[in-house]
């Protein structure tokens, strides 16, 4: 009894223009990529610059080589000890953490997004064209492997840590004299520089809590709140925190610019740290 | 292409019951009729999962005391019945009030997600005219919550298709963006299929079913001002009448009291009774809360008389009475287009809501994201800070195809009516809350009622008179073969605001007799409108065809308004101020003839004595005539005061 | 107070199709979809538009805007200057039946291949008891009124016709999601999420929140949820060395329901 003709095949509206929005979507795109290589090529730099990376005394240690294991590593930048003998810097004195360091950033979701809008435009903008035949995304090798941020997450605490104590060291100037010639008393004391690396550390707590891996492993993961209330209120917490994931993605950015730049000229005796206490 | 356009090919299909309508109630009793074994098809003017019901806001009345335990099926009946003005069908209220709890439940089984109380059941709101808390709701937008769960449903019950045949659409069946225009009888009177047509293709369509459940919800799109979308064309009204059924009440039409009034695009749009249930207070031009002037004598016991006792219902309330905000419907809205009269009003023509200065921004952005929401984005006005203006639409119609209230049957056999295309639940007025209820509650039956129909029928289906097939055809064609005509846009247009005008909220003998002689023009300007375009997705042809459903229903509207001489309810006569325990005993039947529409007075059915026994005979007397209440528990207590 | 707006229009069929011209008036306070209403109303009684609440509740006016996917009830005339021309065009991603209008169909049939809700059988209606803290993620996700503009503007299947077999796409990843979180719910849709449903072509681009009307957060509160709790069971070292000292054997996720497409 049952006749059903097949509706006529179908296909999408012919419309040949990329995209028709008419607001500046190309702006927000431009601005990261330029920024990301801006970041990049200065850290690259500094990296394997193998200068200016300690200023002795005020006992400041610029992110970029923490930790200082390398044999070339001066002395009191290396608190954790030489891990293998001296070697130019081709390989950066802080090799045991910058893959991490680089690890977390590349698989975190924020930049994930943000670079393959930037720089692989898939899509460029919201409902533009994507210039590529075919897409896989995430599914295969190599970018199946971004499912490995848990892990470096894991690590970038780790490093979260060293970094912290880096901080108290920040915080405990030494006998030895500083690059212009000052004298610090053995003890608790600081200056600009001291704050400057409060500050980055602060906010690299706080981009490394606000992870959505961070998110998940505290609390995401459970299917009932209301049985582990402990574990609710921390995941309310990161989750909160994780709402500004990207702002705290271009901040951490900038204080690990800025705290570098500062340690570097006051480490190359550009000017003296302005000292607050001792 | 003229081939094309006027192609008199149908596809055909042939299913145990179809439903007409895609929404809480249309789809509460396809998957019964599917639960039992029956090969259903669900007929969706609009795509799977868009229809009306993703509007109702508030949440869904069900006696299930989770928040106050003193709350029973017995007290919703008495709520539901004094909302109605006791014009109820009794027994109706009765499974209504019953079975709500347990339909609420069975979504939460499907998969429903309501609000909870501390302790993990569902939580339940106070609305206007329940006596307890009784509303689950989501936020506000527990009707989409609703829909989104039994459309859930059904498709689960495809994937167990899925399994067992190979075909998901083996037994139940989704025609999205279909219309129906004709039901069709066999020789005996008794149903044998829907003709209509699919608004993609254009291409018509016939469903050969004995069973056939109208669900097409209401008639708003008739008024100019309304809460309902371009769906509520009242097709179900239409067809059953068309089919030789009965219509009843349709005089009693819901203004709802809270309708955006700004900007003029969006006026009518809904804003939910939440506000009020949930703080919100109502303030003219003058700054004063104005509805402690307006509760009427029958109400009178239960509403406080003071700001001070009505603040403190909402964390007292059993030691206080409630707030005049939160009186039934009809009222509300009678009383803000009083103020809106007296020259008491808005800049934009309604009067204030105001939650802002009641509740936290916090509170409100929890209990009320979507009014928030819908605020910010239409009005440009952020109601944590500032009170919305608002004003009477037309929101829900209380009359409906007259059914038996516990299989859903029609008087035509083998058609049913649920949900707000059926009569009778809800009297002369609809309690907020009691909609989504009576969607599942019986919706439920129907599927049920359809089944048991088919059981009984056997073998021998009725079938389809080739003659009214050809009809049928032909009338959906006429517009398309006009090739000039009257623009079915400029009289529907047209028709909406003479209803406003006429037959709104406040009604009056000349206007409606007015209104009654300009349905005749219309009908005249009707019969010649043309749809110029092609068959598929042709929004022209669709509205031509609508045309004929929306002006029977404005003429039943319009005919029983003009008959009913008093004010109950839905229904505000200003030539008939009062409410007449005469007129409580009738309803007004309507019925087409040839094309002649026919009006009888119909007794009402009796309460029965033990529901009667539920009430004071004190507050009945203010109803009923003395020899009703012959029967009551109390009837003594009447003669003594003689 | 009115003036008349510039607007041109996609019109057509899947065959073909193009932009018209036309003008029409607008009056204060109008959404795209009444100027859409006017011109039918005035200029092109056959235009096909699908429309239904006009109050942004049931997403059925979705369209392409200037380019970007919205529902027109939702879309102020006043978010544009009088003297731009408006370009309106139906969403991209699925067929045209006619105008504005496109066939959705590959929604549903998504929609009917995720296993369903699947409580504990012993549970009887009525004896439910969830804490609000549990069901607020399922509920976000529950607001969801399918429009697909997030189908529509996800570059996966929006740029990628091919990738529609295997992509499921952020409304239906979502809703995995929502039954994942669901309190009550049994299932294990991880493993069906990733290899059945594509939620590794997501990459987190996050167009479909951005153009979610309902400002559900689907990429930060659904699609990296499931993507960590899919790490959680395949690519988590502490996870796998967990599951190596204890030898216990890997659970079987749910499987997909067959689909007819």
């Amino acid at each position: 009894m049952t006749q059903v003709s097949d509706p006529p095949a179908r296909t999408r509206a012919q419309i040949k223009e990329r995209t028709l929005r008419t607001d500046p979507w190309w702006n927000r795109g431009r601005v990261v990529a330029t920024l990301l290589t801006i970041w990049v090529a200065y850290a690259t730099v500094r990296v394997f610059t193998g200068h200016w990376y300690f200023a002795p005394g005020y006992n400041y240690l610029t992110p970029f080589y923490s930790p200082c294991v390398s044999g070339e590593c001066v002395p009191g930048a290396s608190t954790l000890g030489h891990w293998i003998p001296a070697i130019p810097p081709i390989i950066p004195y802080a090799f045991i953490s910058l893959p991490f360091v680089l690890g977390f950033r590349l698989t975190c979701y924020y930049y994930r997004g943000a670079y393959y809008r930037a720089f692989w435009r898939s899509p460029a903008a919201c409902a533009v064209r994507e210039p590529h035949a075919t897409y896989s995304g995430e599914t295969k090798l190599p970018l199946i492997a971004f499912n490995l941020h848990r892990f470096f997450f894991y690590m970038a605490v780790i490093i979260s840590v060293l970094n912290t104590w880096d901080l108290v060291n920040a915080f405990w100037p030494t006998t030895a004299v500083t690059p212009d010639g000052t004298h610090l008393t053995h003890g608790f004391g600081f200056g600009i520089g001291s704050l400057i690396i409060l500050a980055n550390v602060v906010l690299l707590w706080a981009y490394t809590l606000s992870c959505h891996s961070c998110r998940h492993i505290t609390g995401g993961r459970l299917k009932h709140f209301s049985k582990h209330p402990v574990r609710y209120w921390i995941w309310n917490q990161i989750s909160k925190l994780n709402k500004h994931h990207m702002a705290l993605a271009w901040t951490t950015l900038t204080s690990l610019m800025v705290t570098d730049l500062y340690i570097m000229l006051v480490a190359a005796n550009a000017f003296p740290d302005l000292r607050i206490f001792n | 292409m003229a081939d094309e356009t006027t192609s008199t090919e149908i596809e055909r299909y042939s299913y145990d019951v179809v439903v007409i309508g895609a929404g809480g109630s249309g789809l509460r009793a396809a998957i019964e009729a599917r639960s039992r074994g029956l090969k259903t098809a669900i007929i969706s003017k609009s795509l799977f999962g868009k229809a009306h019901t993703v509007m109702a806001e508030g949440g869904a009345a069900a006696a299930m005391g989770n928040v106050n335990p003193n709350d029973n099926w017995q007290v919703h009946f008495r709520d539901t019945m004094r909302g109605g003005k006791f014009l109820n069908n009794p027994r109706m209220a009765e499974l209504h009030a019953k079975e709500a709890p347990d339909r609420i439940w069975e979504l939460e089984a499907w998969g429903a997600v309501f609000d909870r109380t501390k302790d993990g059941k569902i939580s339940q709101r106070n609305f206007g005219g329940h006596e307890y808390p009784r509303l689950a709701h989501v936020g506000d937008r527990t009707g989409l919550e609703m829909i989104r769960t039994l459309q859930q449903r059904v498709v689960a019950l495809q994937q167990a298709d899925s399994y067992e045949f190979g075909d998901p659409e083996a037994r139940i069946r989704v025609f999205a963006e279909t219309t129906i225009t004709r039901l069709l009888k066999d020789p005996a009177g008794r149903i044998a299929g829907a003709f209509g047509y699919i608004r993609d293709t254009g291409k018509f369509v016939l469903f050969e079913a004995p069973a056939v459940v109208l669900a097409t919800g209401g008639i708003g799109r008739t008024f100019k001002v309304t809460s309902n979308s371009w769906e509520y064309s009242g097709d179900g009204h239409a067809l059953a009448l068309l089919a030789g059924a009965k219509l009843m009440n349709m005089e009693f039409v819901q203004f709802h009291p809270t309708g955006m009034v700004w900007p003029p695009s969006v006026k009518g749009i809904l804003v939910t009774e939440s506000v009020r249930g949930d703080g919100g207070i109502l303030k003219n031009s003058d700054g004063k809360r104005f509805m402690f002037d307006y509760v009427p004598d029958v109400f009178r016991a239960q509403y406080a008389e003071t700001e001070e006792e009505a603040d403190r219902w909402y964390t007292d309330p059993d030691h206080n009475r409630r707030p005049p905000e939160l009186l039934p419907r009809d009222e509300v809205a009678r009383s803000i287009n009083s103020e809106i009269k007296a020259g008491r009003g808005t800049p934009h023509g309604g009067v204030y809501l105001d939650i802002a200065s009641r509740r936290t921004p916090e509170y409100i952005l929890t209990r009320l994201p979507s009014m928030h929401h819908q605020f910010k984005e239409l009005a440009d006005v952020d109601i944590t800070k500032e009170p919305m203006e608002i004003g009477p639409t037309c929101h829900y119609v209380m009359g409906g195809v007259e059914v038996d209230p516990d299989s859903a049957a029609s008087s035509v056999p083998g058609l049913f009516a649920v949900g707000e295309v059926s009569g009778g639940m809800h009297g002369s007025n609809r309690l907020g809350g009691n909609s989504l209820s009576d969607l599942v509650v019986f919706g439920k039956r129907a599927g049920d009622g359809a089944a048991d129909y088919i059981s009984a029928l056997g073998a021998a289906r009725p079938a389809v008179v080739q003659a009214d097939l050809d009809t049928a055809v032909t009338e959906a064609l006429a517009p398309l073969r006009r090739g000039e005509g009257e623009s079915p846009y400029a009289v529907h247009a047209e028709l909406q605001q003479r209803m406003n005008d006429l037959v709104g909220l406040i009604r009056r003998e000349d206007e409606v007799k007015t209104a009654l002689s300009d349905l005749e023009k219309f009908k005249e300007r009707a019969a010649i409108v043309a749809a110029p375009g092609e068959r598929a997705y042709n929004p022209g042809w669709h509205y031509a065809i609508d045309l004929r459903n929306m002006l029977l229903v404005a003429e039943c509207v319009a005919m029983a308004a003009l008959e009913r001489q008093e004010s109950r309810g839905g229904h505000t006569r200003d030539d008939y101020p009062g409410m007449s325990p005469e007129w409580r005993k009738v309803n007004l039947i309507l019925s087409l003839h040839g094309d002649k529409i026919e009006m009888v007075h119909q007794p009402i059915p009796s309460l029965r004595p033990d529901l009667l026994d539920l009430f004071e005979v004190s507050e009945l007397k203010k109803y009923m005539t003395k020899e009703e209440l012959a029967g009551h528990r109390q009837a003594a207590a009447l003669e003594e005061e003689h | 107070m009115g003036y008349l707006a510039k607007l041109r229009v996609w019109r057509g069929d899947a065959g073909s199709g193009s932009l018209q011209d036309y003008k029409v008036e607008v009056n204060e306070g109008e959404v795209v979809l009444d100027v859409l209403h006017r011109l039918q109303a005035t200029q092109a009684s056959d235009l096909a538009i699908r429309w239904n609440c006009k109050a942004g509740k049931c997403g059925s006016c979705s369209m392409e805007i200037n380019g970007m996917p919205r529902l027109g009830c939702m879309t102020r005339m006043s978010t544009f200057t009088e003297v731009e021309t408006l370009t309106i065009t139906p969403m991209r991603t699925f067929p045209v039946i006619r105008d504005l209008v496109t066939d959705v169909s590959f929604n549903y049939a998504k929609a009917r291949e995720i296993p369903s809700f699947t409580p504990d059988p012993s549970v009887k209606p009525g004896e439910f008891r969830m804490r609000q803290e549990d069901v607020n993620r399922s509920q976000e996700f529950r607001k969801c009124i399918e429009c697909y503009l997030c189908q529509n503007t996800c570059h996966v299947i929006r740029d990628h016709e091919e990738n529609k077999e295997s992509f499921a796409g952020p409304r239906f990843l979502m809703r995995i999601a929502e039954l994942e979180m669901h309190p009550a719910d049994e299932a294990d849709r991880r493993d069906i999420a990733q290899e059945d449903f594509g939620l590794g072509y997501c990459n987190i681009t996050k167009c479909c929140t951005e153009v979610c009307p309902e400002h559900i957060k689907i990429t930060d509160n659904a699609l990296i949820p499931m993507k960590e709790r899919i790490a959680g069971r395949k690519y988590d070292p502490l996870v796998w060395l967990g599951s190596k000292i204890s030898m216990r054997p890997k659970s079987k996720g749910t499987p997909a329901v067959p689909g007819k497409r």
